[in-house]
């Protein structure tokens, strides 16, 4: 959908002004930790785990734990880690080696789209040639381009020469992971604020974004703008900012998908804070910073559908209730969305995302059925037009 | 103080059925056959009356899809 995007733009730029080549300070684990902390980081994956705690997590053990630099981005509609790796390769591999330095990994592994792997190891024989870069040897494992490839268990098998498909979370990868062994999987952007915040300090890092969700994050947003590209703003940002810096709604706006595939729609209202806090109420959170702009005269119930079916085709194929009421979900919607509607058909979707959720070995049902249950309630007017046998979009498109 | 929990491990799983018959308490079963946590929990705490009965449920279990595992309980 974004693939091919050759903009970056900022409403504030600090990953994309950061000059390559500056000197990277040497932390040790206790110094990294605490920056990190101090600074509020939280992952740039989807998740927005507090990134302190996952470095914690896989330093209790004695030895160090291996460090993944994960950059599979199967998600369709974003486009801003595969630009990051392309843009700015150096920020990444210098956070990645900041943190690898400081938790004194065991080893250190890059894993990306077959795209993004060309051009990287390019730029890790350039820093091998210059001498700095003790991590420069590391080869980079492909991630195939699917949904769930990119999350970290998955990325652990994968790593490991299995299929790229989550495991049971019984025992998580940040006590026993790749061969065994603590496992630190963390996204490309995230790496890349970790070499920003190791540079220019905590304090640096707070005067972007809010008090409770500090920093910037680089947002894909897509659908009905002029100049679909990358944006990279702070936390808060309001949504008509972001929508403006990607050259502006091309027609009036109906809702906005925000948080990707496995987020929620929101109403497309331009001073909405694109925050955790403000987001809550809809049911999404920022996520991997996807945003899908959807005009007046597009049904979001059809928009809705075919994201369900896209997300039931991407089932890995482990786990029952996934794999059955994925599809069966995606029917039933659909159903409603082509207006061959029969009464009960609201509450069988509801049914059918509370029977999935939690019943997953990682969160690709749960995410799916938050997005389904966000459409029913944004449009919800639309929900009982279609019961109706009309769409309150025919009078707009007419 | 800790208690036990009944971990699925749902890439194992596939439905046969026997934990819903030996745990009604606890376990219903889907439309596809599938366990079904009649309390909605991810991992179901085990009242200690039913220890016996989960442990046999994951004794028996032909893809040892099922665990007990203990979690204590202040910090859950």
């Amino acid at each position: 959908m974004t693939n091919g995007l050759a903009t970056m733009r900022g409403v504030q730029h600090r990953l994309l002004a950061e000059p390559a080549g500056a000197p990277l300070p040497e932390l040790d684990r206790t110094q990294l930790i605490g920056l990190l902390r101090e600074a509020g980081l939280t992952g740039r994956g989807g998740a927005g785990f507090p990134t302190w705690r996952k470095l914690e997590a896989v330093t209790v053990a004695p030895g160090g734990p291996v460090v993944v630099a994960n950059g599979a981005e199967g998600e369709p509609a974003s486009g801003k880690d595969g630009l990051l790796l392309a843009y700015h390769p150096d920020l990444v591999l210098d956070g990645l080696q900041l943190v690898a330095r400081a938790l004194g990994a065991r080893s250190t592994h890059l894993y990306l789209p077959a795209a993004a792997a060309g051009p990287i190891r390019a730029v890790l024989d350039a820093r091998r040639r210059a001498g700095r870069d003790p991590i420069a040897a590391v080869n980079p494992t492909i991630a195939p381009d699917a949904f769930i490839a990119g999350e970290e268990s998955a990325v652990v098998a994968a790593l490991s020469g299995r299929p790229a498909v989550p495991a049971d979370k019984r025992v998580r990868v940040t006590r026993a992971g790749l061969g065994g062994a603590p496992t630190l999987v963390q996204n490309v952007e995230t790496l890349a604020q970790i070499a920003l915040i190791g540079r220019r300090g905590p304090g640096w890092f707070r005067s972007a974004g809010t008090a409770e969700e500090p920093g910037t994050f680089l947002a894909t947003v897509s659908g009905a703008v002029a100049q679909p590209g990358v944006v990279e703003a702070g936390y808060g940002v309001p949504l008509g900012e972001l929508i403006d810096a990607a050259g502006g709604a091309t027609a009036p706006l109906q809702a906005v998908l925000i948080g990707g595939f496995h987020g929620g729609w929101v109403p497309a209202r331009p001073d909405l804070p694109v925050s955790r806090a403000a987001l809550a109420h809809y049911g999404t959170s920022p996520g991997a910073g996807i945003v899908i702009a959807l005009p007046q005269g597009a049904c979001g119930l059809i928009e809705s559908a075919r994201i369900a079916s896209y997300l039931a085709g991407q089932v890995s194929g482990q786990c029952g209730p996934c794999i059955n009421g994925l599809p069966r979900l995606a029917d039933t919607l659909t159903d409603l969305a082509y207006r061959r509607a029969k009464p009960g058909l609201p509450a069988e979707v509801k049914r059918l995302t509370a029977l999935v959720t939690g019943r997953g070995a990682c969160r690709h049902p749960d995410g799916t059925a938050r997005m389904i249950r966000s459409s029913l309630m944004t449009f919800d007017a639309d929900v009982v037009a279609h019961l109706h046998g009309h769409c309150t979009q025919e009078a707009v498109r007419r | 103080m800790s208690e036990s929990r009944l971990h699925i491990d749902w890439t194992a799983c596939d439905g046969r059925g026997l934990c819903a018959e030996l745990l009604p308490e606890l376990l219903a079963e889907d439309d596809w056959g599938y366990p079904l946590v009649r309390d909605g929990a991810t991992e179901p705490a085990v009242p200690r009356a039913l220890e016996g009965a989960a442990r046999r449920a994951v004794d028996r279990c032909p893809v040892m899809a099922l665990r007990l595992t203990l979690s204590s309980t202040s910090t859950s």
